[in-house]
């Protein structure tokens, strides 16, 4: 008995905090199946998202480069840019066609991106989520107002 | 002209082979720490022999307490994946001479899983994503009273992921597995991917349906990290993009 008093005491006098008996814990596993281990889903969605990100990153290499050489590189470059230009261009359904695409596609491309980066990276779940909700609301509220600009874009406004 | 060869031979033989190389182990052990550390060990080894042997060294001649798991020790087993010079390899299968023995060669435990001492970790969670995937054949209808014939065309078709040896070296070296450890990982896959190619097999649709979840291969960046650390040398990354392949025409 005595013997044990003694080991006892020298435990709690040595500075390390864990022994046989009281081991460090130890992280939980990953993809250990717990109450909050989500269920299973049965849905295509992250198979079109990555489909998305392949046929609009296509899309986007023609459109963004030919925006960028119209407005940057051709016809007198950056310093032609004004508002007259920009109303001039939007006169025609074409170029308005054509930013309206390039706005969807690169909203949406540019989300899923973060998104994936957001699942990637963020460690706990409400950092996700909040991030997502934030990631979220500035897509959409990005692309409805770009979307509003190009189809009441009014060029006598004053 | 042959006195010259004779001395050098002659030299050679009397040189050691054994050189002092540093094995610089990171240690953990829940019963002093919660924390683990660097140690270093100076072993006289032949540059030609293997970490593995090092780490024997060590275990029988240096410190006992040294944990580690090895069963077969020629690179079939799959029991001994660390981190060695901060690539995932078979200790078994590693030459000394091959990983510049003048420098410390740090030891390590394989990442993304939990370390339970030393270079030991909980493969559990490796193996519950490995189970998901029904790595067994499915048929229906009788059983044939012969055996499942198969063309040779058609083994070849999944013949370089039956060589999976469980190792775990490709599914910890992959960065989305160390995140959240929810991504199936590269072994998960290519357990898959050998029975969905094969033409014996009839649940291909099912593990298809598996892998096709959140976590499934789409979450796979194709980073070539699986590829670069398989100590059998299959072509992970491509088993993962022939699975992505499949799920999209069978639909298109």
């Amino acid at each position: 008995m005595s013997a044990d008093t003694t080991a006892a005491t020298g435990a709690t006098d040595d500075v390390t905090l864990y022994d046989v008996d009281n081991p460090a814990p130890l992280i939980e596993a990953p993809r250990k199946r717990t109450k909050k281990t989500p269920k299973a889903t049965r849905g295509n969605f992250e198979m079109y998202g990555w489909l998305f990100m392949r046929l609009s990153g296509i899309v986007l290499v023609v459109l963004v480069l030919g925006h960028l050489l119209i407005q940057l590189v051709l016809d007198g470059g950056v310093s032609k840019i004004g508002f007259a230009f920009v109303a001039g261009r939007w006169a025609s359904p074409w170029w308005q066609a054509w930013d309206l695409v390039m706005l969807w596609l690169a909203m949406l491309h540019g989300a899923n991106g973060l998104r994936t980066i957001i699942n990637d990276y963020a460690e706990r779940d409400n950092t996700r989520f909040w991030l997502k909700m934030l990631l979220y609301t500035a897509t959409v509220f990005t692309v409805l107002l770009g979307t509003l600009v190009i189809f009441t874009f009014d060029p006598n406004i004053r | 002209m042959a006195t010259p060869v004779m001395d050098k031979v002659e030299a050679a033989a009397a040189a050691s082979p054994y050189i002092t190389a540093t094995f610089r182990i990171r240690r953990f052990n829940p019963e002093i720490s919660d924390e683990s550390t660097w140690e270093d060990f100076q072993v006289e080894i032949d540059p030609k022999e293997r970490v593995l042997d090092a780490l024997h060294k060590i275990k029988w001649e240096l410190d006992g307490s040294l944990t580690f798991r090895r069963s077969c020790a020629h690179g079939i087993c799959g029991s001994d994946a660390m981190r060695i010079n901060g690539k995932n390899r078979l200790a078994c299968k590693t030459l000394i001479k091959d990983i510049n023995p003048e420098k410390p060669i740090t030891v390590e435990a394989i990442k993304g899983l939990t370390v339970l001492k030393d270079l030991v970790v909980d493969m559990e969670p490796f193996f519950q994503a490995y189970r998901d995937v029904m790595p067994f054949l499915v048929t229906e209808g009788n059983e044939p009273t012969r055996e499942r014939l198969q063309s040779p065309e058609d083994r070849e078709r999944f013949d370089d992921t039956t060589k999976c040896i469980l190792c775990a070296a490709c599914t910890s070296s992959c960065p989305v597995f160390w995140n959240d450890g929810q991504y199936f990982g590269p072994a998960a896959i290519v357990n898959a991917h050998r029975f969905i190619f094969d033409s014996r097999d009839e649940a291909g649709e099912q593990r298809l349906e598996i892998l096709n979840d959140r976590d499934g291969v789409w979450r796979c960046r194709t980073t070539f990290n699986c590829t670069d650390a398989c100590p059998r040398g299959i072509e992970v990354t491509k088993a993962i993009q022939e699975v992505k392949r499949a799920l999209i025409t069978r639909r298109f």
